[in-house]
């Protein structure tokens, strides 16, 4: 097993809820909850969960866009959170983020050759005289045409937006992408045409994704490795096969059988999830999804479970596995 | 603020080349405003305005403040447009006149008043912390009173301390200047605010790219459309302000001529009711004006700030 490329344990990140007229702080909204995942150089692990469950907070935490409450990042053996603001920012190129929504992630006033350029510039990855080039290799690379070089990203659209995005971070040569959910603002047929995008740049770049989706047939098509949270908290981690194969967490299973299944024959008994997501200000005692779990017994109210190994590479956080 | 003396790195040559320049935000908002005959209205009156006042004395045979007691208080003839005021004075070039001063004075105090509000408004909403406090509890306090009755006390307080009528003019702007910058600084501290939380804001973080650049290249591009809509918007209330203080006796004094001044100067009885040449020439400049200034802004602001619509 090779070394990790990028190592999350134990990350927290909380929010304060402020209210009333003094501002004060009257409660958290654990959105990241005692985290661990270990990616290895080359392949894609992928974060699923419910709107809401944290996955955009673990994403951004992990390359220390926001700060974190507690715990560990280390990338490449460094530790993220300890690095001197020069010292990070000269890093930044090797972990890049896309992001969700292609709209506001592109500033309206910079035409796309020097959003994509400026930061080529900026840490001196290229020369004034290259870097048009080099842009415009990207450009291709993204299935974007050179005339885009000089356009505004009001002219183009969502797909192309997403390109864009991809293709600002791409210039770089990161060696890891954290992909926040990159095609869930788009419609089907460009979702596809950008996924597929993402498995040849890893083909031929050998890029690390962290790639956070709540559409799980993208992510099985997608990832190696697959983590499943619930309300901050991991539920499940296994490699894609096992994952799908045979899920062994309940919410995982529930999150499953919620999928159409290409193949009629292959059954799979449909669990329907009690209630409603609980408020993560004010979460579940013990395993937080008890209140949810139709197979909770007395313990899963009381005793948090461990986010335990189970063989291969596969670990569960539920008292029943 | 080293960051700040440093210039802009803008000038940098750009990796796009600016020849497609028409795609730009700019230039629909250009053609956007072009279409809003209400704004276009307003914008060809202000311009015409500037023009008359501006360049009208220099073809007129009289001066403003030459007195001819023989010709006191004429009604408007073919020698004299606009008739002559109580000293004799020709009423329409002193009109020009007066308005070179109103709206110089408008115009500066607006580039005072935003220049002070969105420098002192993007520190507060960018760098936050203790010099947001400072700036905006002054501003607080400065908005508690309200504007007018501090421009009186303030302009009071000038006549009382004798400053010579012909600084008057260039108090009047500070004056003008201090009692406005608040207000901007407040909307241009939200915008700050709204802009740094923005996700391209957060994409050039992802990307390294320096604080300076961030500010320079991301951060006060998107703030342009917000302050030309404020200081268009701004040289109106500049301009009655300005006049409601110089009818008062408060702002500039004569015998420099404002439109302002000008109404004071026939405000009795008999010119009220028999010389309306007096005082209905400054009177409908100073309503021109600052309608069409407003009309003006308030096209670009729909053209260049949609979220502002009211
Ligand atoms: N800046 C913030 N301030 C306060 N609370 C936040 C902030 N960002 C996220 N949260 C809260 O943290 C929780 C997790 O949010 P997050 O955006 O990480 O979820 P998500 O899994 O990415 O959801 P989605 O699928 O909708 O993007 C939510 O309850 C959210 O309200
Ligand atoms: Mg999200």
């Amino acid at each position: 097993m090779s070394e990790p490329l990028l190592d999350i344990r134990r990350l927290k990140k909380y929010f304060p809820i402020k209210s009333g007229l003094l501002n004060r702080t009257v409660g958290q909204v654990k959105a990241v909850d005692d985290i661990s995942i270990t990616i290895r150089p080359g392949e894609t692990f992928g974060l699923v969960g419910e709107s809401g469950s944290g996955k955009s907070t673990v994403g951004r935490t992990a390359i220390r866009l926001t700060d974190k409450t507690e715990g560990e990042v280390a990338f490449k053996g460094v530790d993220l959170y300890a690095l001197p603001p020069q010292e990070l920012r000269k890093l930044r190129p090797k972990l890049q983020l896309i992001f969700q929504d292609p709209y506001s992630s592109l500033n309206p006033r910079v035409r796309v050759g020097d959003a994509i350029g400026e930061a080529l510039l900026e840490h001196g990855l290229a020369s004034k005289d290259e870097v048009r080039d080099r842009v415009l290799d990207v450009l291709s690379l993204c299935g974007l045409s050179s005339y885009h070089i000089d356009r505004f990203p009001h002219e183009f659209s969502g797909g192309q937006r997403q390109r864009i995005g991809i293709a600002r971070a791409l210039v770089l040569n990161p060696e890891l992408i954290v992909a926040d959910e990159p095609v869930s603002a788009l419609d089907v047929s460009i979702q596809a045409q950008i996924i597929n995008l993402f498995r040849r740049l890893q083909e031929t770049n050998g890029l690390t994704y962290l790639f956070i989706s709540h559409d799980l047939s993208v992510v099985e098509h997608l990832c190696s490795r697959v983590g499943v949270m619930y309300l901050g908290s991991m539920a499940e981690t296994a490699s894609r096969d096992d994952l799908f194969r045979e899920p062994l967490h309940p919410y995982t299973k529930a999150l499953l059988s919620a999928v159409p299944i290409p193949i009629p024959k292959l059954k799979r008994e449909r669990i329907v999830l009690k209630g409603d997501i609980p408020n993560p200000a004010n979460p579940p005692s013990g395993c937080k999804f008890h209140t949810r779990c139709p197979f909770a017994v007395a313990r899963c109210a009381e005793e948090r479970p461990e986010f335990r190994h189970v063989g291969g590479e596969r670990y569960v956080a539920c008292h029943l596995v | 603020m080293s960051a700040i003396s440093g210039g802009l790195p803008a000038a940098d040559t750009p990796i796009a080349r600016k020849e497609s320049v028409r795609t730009s935000l700019w230039a629909l908002a250009l053609r956007r405003l072009l279409q809003n005959k209400l704004a276009m209205a307003g914008g060809i009156v202000v311009a015409l305005m500037f023009a008359i006042c501006f360049i009208g004395p220099l073809f007129s045979p009289y001066t403003d403040n030459k007195i001819h007691m023989a010709l006191m208080n004429k009604p408007p003839n073919w020698k004299h447009w606009l008739g002559t005021d109580a000293l004799g004075r020709d009423v329409l070039t002193r009109v020009m006149q007066a308005g070179r001063i109103s709206l110089t004075v408008g115009l500066a105090s607006m580039v005072l008043s935003v220049f002070l509000g969105s420098l002192l408004g993007a520190i507060a909403g960018y760098y936050r912390g203790i010099a947001d406090q400072i700036i905006m509890r002054i501003g607080d306090l400065l908005l508690t009173v309200p504007s007018l009755p501090l421009l009186f006390i303030l302009g009071a307080l000038l006549s009382e301390w004798k400053v010579p009528p012909e600084d008057r003019m260039y108090i009047v702007m500070l004056l003008l200047s201090f009692v406005n910058w608040p207000g901007i600084a407040r909307m241009v501290r939200g915008e700050v605010l709204s802009l740094r939380e923005r996700e391209f804001m957060q994409a050039a973080t992802v990307l390294g790219l320096s604080a300076r650049r961030k500010l320079f290249r991301h951060l006060l591009p998107n703030l342009v459309p917000l302050l030309i809509v404020i200081a268009s918007l701004n040289i109106g209330g500049a301009v009655l302000s300005e006049s409601v203080l110089s009818f008062f006796g408060l702002g500039v004094m004569p015998p420099t001529p404002t439109w302002g001044n000008m109404i004071d100067a026939a405000n009795n009885l008999i010119d009220f009711q028999q010389r309306p040449w007096l005082w209905i020439p400054p009177g409908f400049c100073i309503f021109a004006t600052v309608i069409a200034v407003n009309l003006f802004g308030d096209g670009l602001r729909d053209v260049l700030d949609p979220k502002q619509k009211r």
